[in-house]
């Protein structure tokens, strides 16, 4: 564990040091403050559709910044020939991964805490439930594990981080757009596809709306899980060349 | 310290290594020599547990590293051809993070760290980022990092290169000092060089030892004479030199060195069976001529380079360039020094590819 927090610590501190965290962190405070802004002044809505837009707009933009994050964390160590290091010290590649996810993960929160004036916003002429709003970023958070995950895993995968962030890109689009896909199929697979889908119908919606399942944190918890896992195995894998 | 036992490393249809068998002794400073291509990085990296073997056995310390990748890890400190540097960091912040990551404690990395920097003369950069620094510099953050824990190996890809002749002298000397309280394995493609630091050579070609002993060990085996770079004043004293030069015994050709010529100079190449340098001396003194340099010729690293390392790739590649005036010394030679051989393996026999290096040389 002592490994696992040294990892994260210097790929945390990495971040703050390089203008990449901070890009990240003004665009999507700028992007989501415009579309809230667009939102809120679009004519009267009921307090509990303007936090589910909130939060709808969340998932997007947390995604788009896991991706961004994670496309460093092993294609950018191994364009510039630092991953060497780790990789021959006495440390488990599970645990290298473990690191880096838990950096990138902590930045992510730090960068979803600045946004949290917007939902309180709503307070001043409106009114909704703080548990909506806890609800409402647990499923945010959860979903930016995932995207993280997914992420990291592309970044083990390729070379460079360009691909990095293409690879990641698609699969992230691929579990996004299954829901369009369960739309046209019949029972049993729409099913299964919906079970999966990223976002949409299932999995975040109920989180926009304040609903805590645990059948939704699980299906985050094994994404985030079977990603890092994977990325675990590439890693060992590439041992071989 | 290492047994290495029938490694083989294969990609594909393509062998990078094998069959590679060596082993190394506690306290030995070896240098693995070779052309780019012929394998050297892909031994160190089979050390260091960044890649893994194909086949074969690899025992650092007695563990193995496909079995006890992490005992073999912490008994290494690995130096890559590129210095694992995270830029961002200052000098002192990376030391310590890498004693962390290489087992050691916050106290004993404190500690260590200071330690670490006198030893590698990295006191005065200590705080800068490591982005600002020079590459002499880099390289010794690199060096300062393989050794930070204290490992009983050190592995070194191409400690020398790129740096420049000041920070190659620096970069010798902080490899001296290390030597006795490490076992030392370095790669270079320079003969020179790594005859400077190695008490032992194992030269790879195509993947597997072609040749291994002491520098003077392997000069010995595959030089056939001296040869000795004479100048001189230029016009008559030229002229006399040359034919003094050519009656000194023992000596087996003399030339005009082309283009190394200052003004008012004749540089003159003379090769001998044995050392005749005192009889060389003593002649042109004697007969009058202004002597201006008498030296040993540097090339003779070069020659014993490229038979050990070079001639697989003649083998296999375009013949060497022969120019038809070098035959004759090159067959007396080979007629006095029957010393010439073994060492290199070969498919060509030792005098054929000793005959082709002299004459393409020429």
């Amino acid at each position: 564990m002592t490994r696992v927090l040294l990892v994260a610590r210097r790929e945390l501190s990495a971040y703050l040091r390089s203008p990449l965290g901070y890009m990240v962190a003004a665009a999507a405070l700028l992007i989501e403050g415009l579309i809230y802004m667009g939102v809120l002044g679009s004519g009267q809505r009921l307090s509990s559709d303007v936090l589910r837009w909130f939060f709808d707009v969340s998932s997007w933009t947390t995604m788009i910044i896991s991706l961004i994050l994670s496309m460093r964390l092993l294609a950018g160590e191994r364009e510039h020939g630092t991953l060497v290091l780790l990789r021959t010290a006495p440390i488990h590649d599970g645990e290298i991964i473990a690191g880096k996810f838990l950096a990138a993960f902590g930045l992510l929160a730090i960068i979803t805490a600045l946004t949290v004036h917007m939902p309180l916003l709503i307070f001043v002429n409106g009114k909704v439930s703080v548990g909506h709003i806890a609800v409402g970023y647990a499923g945010v958070l959860l979903l930016g594990a995932a995207s993280l995950a997914v992420g990291l895993f592309a970044s083990a995968l390729a070379s460079s981080q360009i691909i990095a962030v293409i690879l990641g890109a698609v699969i992230l689009g691929t579990m996004l757009v299954q829901w369009q896909v369960a739309r046209v199929t019949e029972p049993p697979i729409n099913t299964f596809l919906n079970a999966l889908a990223l976002i949409y119908p299932v999995n975040q919606v109920g989180f926009m709306k304040g609903v805590l399942r645990l059948e939704n944190v699980v299906y985050y918890v094994a994404i985030t899980y079977f990603f890092l896992l994977a990325a675990t195995h590439t890693l060992k894998a590439r041992r071989w060349r | 310290m290492i047994e290495i036992n029938e490694l083989y490393k294969v990609y594909g249809d393509r062998k990078a290594i094998g069959p590679l068998s060596f082993s190394i002794e506690v306290g030995e400073v070896v240098g693995l020599l070779g052309l780019n291509g012929a394998g050297k990085t892909t031994t160190l990296r089979v050390l260091a547990c960044d890649l893994l073997p194909s086949s074969g056995r690899v025992l650092v310390d007695g563990f193995d590293v496909v079995d006890d990748p992490h005992e073999v890890r912490a008994r290494i400190g690995y130096l890559p051809d590129r210095p694992p540097l995270y830029e961002e960091m200052s000098v002192r912040a990376y030391l310590h993070f890498t004693a962390r990551l290489r087992g050691m404690d916050g106290a004993a990395a404190d500690r260590r760290v200071p330690e670490t920097l006198e030893l590698t003369q990295l006191q005065e950069v200590a705080g800068d980022p490591i982005a600002s620094l020079s590459h002499g510099f880099k390289q010794r953050v690199g060096i300062a990092q393989a050794i930070i824990h204290r490992p009983r190996l050190l592995v070194l890809d191409e400690p020398i290169s790129g740096l420049d002749p000041v920070q190659i002298v620096e970069m010798r000397e902080l490899l001296r000092s290390l030597k006795g309280e490490h076992t030392i394995v370095l790669s270079s493609h320079i003969l020179s060089e790594i005859s400077e630091t190695c008490d032992r050579i194992l030269v790879i070609r195509n993947g597997e030892i072609g040749a291994q002993g002491t520098p003077e060990e392997l000069s010995t085996k595959l030089l056939t004479g001296v040869r000795v770079e004479i100048t001189v004043r230029s016009g008559e004293d030229g002229a006399r030199a040359l034919e003094m030069l050519r009656e000194v015994e023992g000596v087996t050709a003399v030339a005009p060195l082309a283009g190394s010529d200052a003004p008012g100079e004749l540089t003159l190449r003379v090769d001998a069976g044995r050392d005749v340098r005192p009889e060389l001396c003593a002649a042109l003194v004697r007969g009058g001529v202004g002597l201006l340099e008498l030296k040993r010729s540097e090339r003779e690293l070069e020659s014993v380079f490229l038979r050990l390392a070079g001639s697989g790739a003649a083998e296999g590649g375009a013949p060497p360039t022969r120019e038809p005036q070098a035959k004759a010394p090159a067959r007396r030679a080979g007629a006095n020094g029957g010393r010439r051989a073994a060492g290199a393996s070969g498919a060509a026999s030792p005098e054929q590819s000793g005959e082709e290096e002299r004459e393409g040389e020429t």
